[in-house]
């Protein structure tokens, strides 16, 4: 499988805080990478750099080959690669469909269509994707009255209906009711393998990344601790001593 | 409630026909009306349906004001020439000649401050929240210390504009059909607008700039272009206004940042941010609040008019429409859990 993101060396730092040292991975086009490491280990600092959020202090992004590491946030996002908040943002004051209308790929549409109405095609896709991840019922409801967990499954919809290519998702199960969780790491799967998006998230539940993912990077203290297969990294000593604080 | 929707908009269009004629000493106080119906919903369009206070919306009226009238003279006289006189001399204009001066001053007021809008808006978009605000009032201020130091265009005293030519009530009516031709056609623009997919985008950049971002869309594009068309109307309302005033100058008339600068935020406020009807029921009530207060409260007038912006922001945050829709949710089509749909989310 070819990469799609190869991140090589990179390195951001807070002022004498550094957040991630050296850091390289890359994300295979069409699987399912997770990224973990204990609290403040750096995850969601490179998951801002990749998208462009915050310039990088050395270092190469290259997304599909091409080096994005001083593009701006939409314009990486128009590429094709989207992510999901940790804390969730969708738009309170519309209610779910107006949600998902308005995350219609923007990149595609033409100067013309951006001052069009939506079409019946838009509104089939969005009440097609609101039941994929279950919140149909609730499609005319204020989504800002929905519960986390459902803002969560929303937010994820609204990425689907922007037909990314490149996915990343910051702790898509955290704050879940765990009934739900079991769902949710079934539609994950699904949209890999169903839309063929590639997935790339950070996941404290290691029984859920470990589930997904066909490849797992670990970060702490904002260096790369490991890499492999989940086998590997739960047989990894350094992993398990990063996470019991022996490191 | 369908079949009466296009008698309510043609009862409503038939009433605005009639006005002047039912109420033909108040023709001016009518088109004042219009004016702060215009500038109010297009205030909106940023201030409510974008989420960007503008306090600098009057730089587009008094620039108006200036273009419409530059390119009036211009068409006909030498500018400098009919400044220097200040208003007086023998500048003849003859009735083709206002007529068309007119028609094309309105039109390049509008598409000048059309252009300033993206302009300016590509220099101060990136500020957000209390700084735009700031920054846009700057703007306006600057704007009109600039023009009063200018004597090319008439410098301090501003500029004389011919009365026009012919009867004076039916120059009166002349200007109120063109306020209210103006704002028929802003409403209806609006309606369809806030249907479409900028409507949408708009209202995204309002409720989360960053996530509009994030998911790809182009909001710098969206912000120009949305105060540029905002912008283009004020700048013809403003070219109206100076045809209609016949004599402006800068501080007071033009780039009044404090009168219509803060009256225009203020309908806005009381009539509800962000909503279609808002701006036009806000504007209407101030407009009578403040005719009412100038006649009869003269000294106390300001008093009244802060006191009503008082109780505005402190009780009615979401202006009028706003507290009837806290009422009333389903007159919105806004949907409330009434507890069928409690297992959503979870897997079949």
């Amino acid at each position: 499988m070819t990469k799609i993101i190869e991140v090589t060396g990179v390195s951001k730092s807070y002022g004498g805080v550094i957040a991630n040292k050296d850091i390289s991975l890359s994300v295979k086009k069409g699987g399912i990478t997770g990224l973990i490491g204990p609290n403040g280990s750096g995850k969601t600092t490179l998951f801002n750099s990749i998208v462009g959020y915050h310039p990088i202090d050395g270092g190469s992004i290259k997304f599909e080959n091409n080096e994005i590491s001083n593009m701006q946030v939409q314009e990486i996002a128009r590429l094709g690669m989207l992510r999901t908040f940790q804390q969730t943002r969708i738009y309170g004051e519309m209610n779910c469909v107006e949600n998902m209308l308005i995350s219609l790929p923007h990149r595609k549409l033409t100067w013309r269509e951006r001052f069009s109405s939506n079409t019946k095609v838009d509104y089939e896709r969005a009440d097609h994707l609101l039941e994929f991840v279950g919140l149909f019922e609730k499609r005319f409801l204020r989504s800002g009255s929905l519960s986390f967990g459902q803002q969560k499954l929303l937010e994820f919809a609204m990425a689907l209906m922007n037909e990314p290519t490149v996915l990343l998702l910051d702790e898509p199960t955290a704050g879940i009711n765990p009934t739900l969780i079991n769902g949710l790491i079934d539609r994950l799967k699904r949209a890999n393998t169903e839309f063929g998006i590639t997935l790339f998230i950070i996941e404290h539940n290691m029984r859920v990344i470990m589930n997904m993912a066909d490849t797992i990077y670990c970060l702490a203290h904002g260096e790369m601790l490991a890499s492999g297969t989940p086998d590997e990294i739960q047989n990894d000593q350094n992993v398990v001593d990063a996470y019991l604080g022996a490191h | 409630m369908i079949t009466q929707k296009p008698l309510f908009y043609a009862g409503l269009l038939a009433l605005i026909f009639v006005l002047p004629f039912l109420f033909p000493a108040y023709g001016v106080q009518l088109a004042a009306m219009w004016l702060m119906i215009i500038v109010a919903m297009t205030w909106d369009m940023t201030g409510g349906q974008m989420g960007y206070n503008s306090l600098g919306n009057i730089f587009f009226y008094g620039t108006g004001m200036y273009v419409a009238a530059l390119v009036f003279i211009g068409m006909s006289h030498d500018i400098g020439a009919y400044t220097d006189a200040s208003g007086g001399g023998s500048f003849q204009f003859t009735d083709a000649q206002y007529f068309s001066g007119v028609f094309f001053g309105l039109i390049a007021a509008g598409l000048f401050c059309a252009v300033s809008a993206v302009v300016i808006g590509m220099l101060i978009f990136g500020l957000r929240g209390p700084y735009f605000a700031i920054g846009t009032l700057a703007v306006a201020i600057a704007a009109g210390e600039l023009v009063s130091n200018w004597d090319w265009v008439g410098g301090g005293q501003g500029i004389a504009l011919p009365i026009y030519p012919g009867d004076i009530d039916v120059g009166k009516k002349f200007f109120y059909f063109l306020f209210a031709g103006l704002g028929v056609t802003i409403f209806i623009f609006l309606k369809w607008l806030y249907t479409t997919r900028f409507g949408a985008a708009i209202n995204a950049i309002r409720d989360d700039e960053e996530k509009a971002e994030a998911m790809g869309i182009h909001t710098m594009w969206y912000k120009l272009t949305t105060w540029a068309i905002s912008a283009f109307f004020v700048g013809i309302a403003g070219g109206l206004s100076a045809f209609q005033l016949i004599h402006f100058e800068p501080l007071e008339s033009a780039y009044q940042t404090i009168n219509l600068g803060i009256f225009m935020v203020v309908c806005v406020l009381l009539g509800g941010k962000g909503t279609l009807w808002g701006p036009v029921i806000g504007a209407i009530a101030f407009h009578l609040f403040k005719e009412v207060t100038w006649a009869y409260l003269l000294g106390w007038q300001w008093v009244a008019l802060g006191g009503l912006i008082v109780v505005t922001v402190v009780y009615f945050q979401d202006g009028f429409l706003g507290w009837v829709k806290q009422q009333k949710p389903e007159w919105f089509g806004v949907r409330v859990d009434n507890g069928s749909t409690e297992n959503a989310g979870t897997a079949k």
